[in-house]
């Protein structure tokens, strides 16, 4: 579990900088999955349909990528969790509303916000980086709780 | 074209992230439990990703508009509200929770594990839920604040 593995971090962090760097270069978009998830899902789209079409071939190919690896042998992501589903369900829950709310998560702001460096960005993961840290400390060690 | 760009990029971020270790939400716990056995991988990935990130930024930033798109949708926004600030904090206390942030959810989406699902349905449905309380609460003094500044710009979103 506490298995420190840099060269995959490195080279797996620097595809989804190519990622993000390429979806600018070539589509002028920051590659926030939760701006682009959240776009999808605003009812008005006067005028959107192309940012509509780009939005869900990146999720399309978010989706692809586990399922390409697979035809070379790789297993399908079924990741094993420890929590029970009604945490699952009041985690997803706080994780949509928190980065709709916050313009962002972990690509957004964490990725190319500090690649921006971004003010807004760059405080936004220092704080829910933060929050996360401390509620794995609660959750696992009960400090503070 | 500009369709099929987007997707080929999306299967190098998923791509990515599942190289990376972010999609096994063990590894991410791992590394947010700094009062355990912590796991530095993903500094390495975050320093990775924001390195290669940056570069091409540098060089989209002397182009006046993208291969096939009329124009560079920067984020304009720089000011630190509270819907930044309490937005960060419940995203990250659901991070802590479940060791998921919406990236990974989709690319886990495609082994269709019970937990994932509905993670992902609770998810959306919570981007959703915020999308209705705030245009009433917090958003419309946001948005009138802003008005001037966000109106001509297609996205507001920082990511």
């Amino acid at each position: 579990m506490h298995d420190f593995t840099p060269v995959s971090g490195l080279l797996g962090g620097a595809l989804i900088g190519l990622a993000a760097a390429l979806l600018m270069l070539l589509t002028g978009r920051i590659a926030g999955v939760t701006g682009i998830v959240g776009g999808l899902l605003q009812p008005d789209t006067t005028d959107r349909s192309a940012d509509r079409s780009w939005s869900i071939a990146f999720i399309a190919g978010l989706i692809a990528a586990p399922l390409i690896a697979a035809l070379f042998g790789a297993p399908l992501p079924r990741p094993a969790m420890n929590a029970s589903l009604v945490v699952i369900a009041i985690a997803g829950l706080l994780v949509g509303f928190g980065t709709r709310m916050g313009n962002g998560c972990t690509s957004g702001h964490g990725v190319c916000g500090f690649a921006r460096l971004s003010g807004r960005s760059i405080v936004a993961t220092f704080i829910f980086m933060t929050a996360a840290i401390a509620t794995v400390a609660i959750v696992r060690h009960g400090i503070g709780g | 074209m500009p369709v099929l760009a987007s997707f080929v990029c999306g299967l190098i971020f998923g791509a990515g992230l599942l190289i990376s270790g972010m999609t096994d939400p063990q590894k991410v716990l791992g590394f947010l439990d700094l009062f355990g056995a912590w796991d530095a991988t993903l500094a390495f990935v975050m320093a990775g990703a924001v390195a290669v990130a940056a570069t091409g930024f540098a060089i989209a930033r002397r182009r006046t508009a993208p291969t096939f798109s009329a124009r560079f949708l920067w984020p304009d926004r720089n000011d630190i509200d509270a819907p930044l600030v309490g937005g960060a904090i419940l995203f990250g206390i659901g991070w802590g929770l479940a060791g998921i942030c919406p990236g990974p959810a989709l690319v886990n989406l495609a082994g269709l594990s019970l937990p994932i699902v509905v993670f992902v349905i609770a998810m959306l449905a919570g981007m959703i839920g915020q999308d209705l309380l705030g245009k009433t609460l917090w958003r419309r003094r946001t948005a009138a604040a802003h008005t001037i500044e966000t109106s001509p710009l297609p996205s507001r979103a920082d990511g």
